[in-house]
């Protein structure tokens, strides 16, 4: 169930009070104000709102990138607000996988090497690292591209290789920032099955920022955002993730 | 050792600027490899001086002469055990490219004196009963594939004629001496054929009892002389070489000074390619540190990538000057002893390569470093 009363009580992410300043020259920005989430674990929300409403600014604070100026969140029981830079990057690594809108590939890096990225952190073989991720690219169906360099790949296909990178090592939560933006329409869809898919076959919690209403609609919950206020949220029919206000 | 591939894949993203810069790196190691074989063969006759031998010259130069009747007088000093002089003679075989010292000896005196010269006695006993006799050092023998037995001809430039030899032994000496000696024949030759100068020499090679006594007795000879027309100046037979090498100038502060201007250049070169090559990598630096690798791993990836290509280029570099020694040594037979590199100057190329990387890197590294994950992802 998603909330953003701030009364949740056994939340997978939990959002208290989340205040977000920027300085530009002498005048103070509030990206964010005040701000209460509640996400449980398996659900996928969809962040909507017009540009500057402090959707990615959120994203960012909920995967550690950034530090809130007021307010706490905290993830798996883990307050990641007090937590030091260099724990927070342990943090991460363990806990978020991130999906950007121009995917990030490193160029000069096959699609199997790109995915190995995030667990030659980890104490694995290379034979358990190879298993894992022929496991994900498998699962978005790219297995048979794995030695393919980025330049060699479609737009969706390195969303989706950007995608196997994000669950590969197992993530709590996967933060997905514009995933559908660079693409066209057939490509958007193939990458939005998959995270419906990631959702419910293998109960991954998403958190998606989207400018596409078409896009949101995936999502069990869509949560509008304006001026750094989180409105409201729709419950999408077809889906089945629950919302409270 | 997991994360080489890393390393390997971001130095092979732009090969021909990988290449470049690899390239600088070489081309400056192979310019120290040879420059510090050139000052070491500078220094080499210093090195293999011998300690009981005094060099007496001309106080006012080295190309002015001694009067012969010096000789006697030294021989009365107390300590010199026996005296030899030398001439430069100053031809060429054949035609000018093929220049090499050669030097007019008093053979009854020289080998008294010059003891360490590896000739055979059979060679020597030839070389002493033939007037137009010659020893040459066997570097230059081989340059010019003489034999024991060959007829030379060598056209004099200082003393004008042709002049003919014949070569009766060749020095293979002990240790480089053999290489750096000299093409040697009989002072009674030059005498005998000379058209101006008669009487003199070039310089004086004294042999002294006790090495501890070099000190008083180079004063004394010079004392011995002051105030007459031809005034001396007497050195240990080190300070002599070094002198020669003196006579081109500070070499060891040239070599310094052309080294330093390379690897500055080399470190702006590089540290501006490095700098280039991280501003290029904003993003992807961002989207390692957002996956979960630390500032210090950025840094150290950075740090890698440069000392990979210094330490690479400087081994090449040094791999090659060590390559083209010998062949530089052969063109350059009889005018420097054979070019080397010492190890310690191989120590110290690849250390300053090393400094030259880390240098070049680490402010693209630290920059890296403080990378600010939200603040590159912005960047398009």
């Amino acid at each position: 169930m998603v909330r953003v009363d701030g009364r949740g009580t056994d939340s997978l992410v939990k959002v208290r009070g989340l205040d977000k300043k920027y300085q530009r020259g002498s005048e103070e920005i509030d990206v964010l104000q005040g701000l209460n989430l509640d996400v449980d674990a398996g659900d996928f929300v969809a962040f909507m709102g017009p540009s500057g409403s402090g959707k990615t600014t959120l994203l960012n604070l909920l995967g550690g990138l950034d530090v809130p100026s007021r307010g706490s969140i905290t993830v798996a029981g883990d307050e990641i607000t007090n937590m030091s830079a260099s724990r927070l990057t342990t943090w991460r690594a363990r806990h978020v996988g991130f999906v950007f809108q121009m995917y990030n590939l490193i160029p000069v890096m096959t699609a199997f090497q790109n995915v190995e990225l995030p667990l030659l952190l980890t104490r694995l073989s290379s034979a358990e690292r190879r298993k894992h991720v022929e496991t994900a690219l498998t699962v978005v169906g790219l297995a048979d591209r794995m030695h393919h360099y980025p330049r060699q790949l479609s737009g969706g296909q390195e969303q989706r290789v950007g995608i196997a990178r994000a669950i590969v090592a197992d993530p709590t939560f996967l933060l997905c920032d514009e995933p559908t933006g660079d693409l066209d329409r057939k490509s958007a869809d193939e990458i939005l099955d998959l995270l419906t898919r990631l959702s419910r076959e293998y109960h991954k919690t998403v958190l998606m920022v989207t400018h596409d209403p078409l896009a949101a609609q995936r999502a069990d919950t869509t949560l509008h955002m304006d001026k750094g206020v989180l409105m409201e949220g729709t419950k999408n029919p077809q889906m089945a993730g629950r919302v409270a206000q | 050792m997991k994360y080489f591939p890393i390393l390997l894949a971001n130095l092979s993203r732009k090969k021909i600027r990988t290449i470049l810069t690899l390239g600088s790196f070489v081309i400056a190691l192979l310019l120290f490899g040879v420059l510090a074989a050139v000052r070491t063969a500078f220094s080499q006759g210093a090195d293999i001086a011998s300690v009981d031998r005094l060099v007496v010259r001309n106080k006012t130069s080295i190309i002015q002469p001694l009067p012969l009747a010096y000789r006697d007088r030294m021989l009365r000093i107390q300590g010199v055990q026996e005296v030899t002089y030398l001439n430069w003679f100053g031809g060429v075989y054949q035609d000018e490219r093929n220049f090499f010292p050669q030097m007019a000896v008093d053979v009854p005196t020289y080998r008294k004196v010059i003891t360490d010269l590896a000739v055979t006695d059979a060679e020597w006993k030839a070389f002493e009963d033939d007037r137009q006799g010659a020893i040459v050092g066997e570097s230059i023998a081989k340059r010019f594939n003489w034999k024991i037995g060959d007829h030379i001809p060598i056209k004099g430039v200082i003393f004008q004629g042709p002049w003919e030899f014949n070569l009766r032994g060749i020095a293979k000496g002990s240790g480089n001496a053999g290489e750096i000696l000299p093409f040697l024949f009989h002072e009674e030759y030059l005498e005998e054929r000379r058209t101006f100068g008669k009487g003199t020499v070039g310089w004086y090679v004294v042999k002294i009892a006790n090495p501890t006594d070099s000190t008083r007795i180079s004063k004394q000879i010079d004392e011995e002389f002051s105030n007459s027309p031809f005034e001396t100046k007497s050195d240990s037979e080190k300070e002599f070489a070094a002198s020669w090498g003196k006579q081109l100038g500070n070499i060891k502060l040239i070599i310094m000074t052309i080294g330093a201007v390379v690897f500055l250049t080399l470190l702006l070169v590089t540290g501006n390619t490095m700098a280039t090559a991280i501003r290029e990598r904003i993003r992807e630096l961002a989207v390692f540190k957002a996956i979960g690798y630390s500032d210090k791993f950025v840094l150290w990836l950075v740090l890698a990538e440069g000392l990979t290509i210094a330490v690479l280029g400087g081994i090449v570099g040094l791999g090659l000057a060590l390559a083209l020694l010998p062949g530089m040594s052969r063109a350059l037979a009889g005018m420097l002893p054979p070019l080397a590199i010492h190890s310690s100057d191989i120590a110290l190329g690849v250390f300053f390569t090393f400094l030259a990387g880390l240098f070049a890197a680490v402010l693209p590294a630290m920059s890296a470093m403080r990378l600010r994950v939200v603040d590159a992802l912005r960047r398009v």
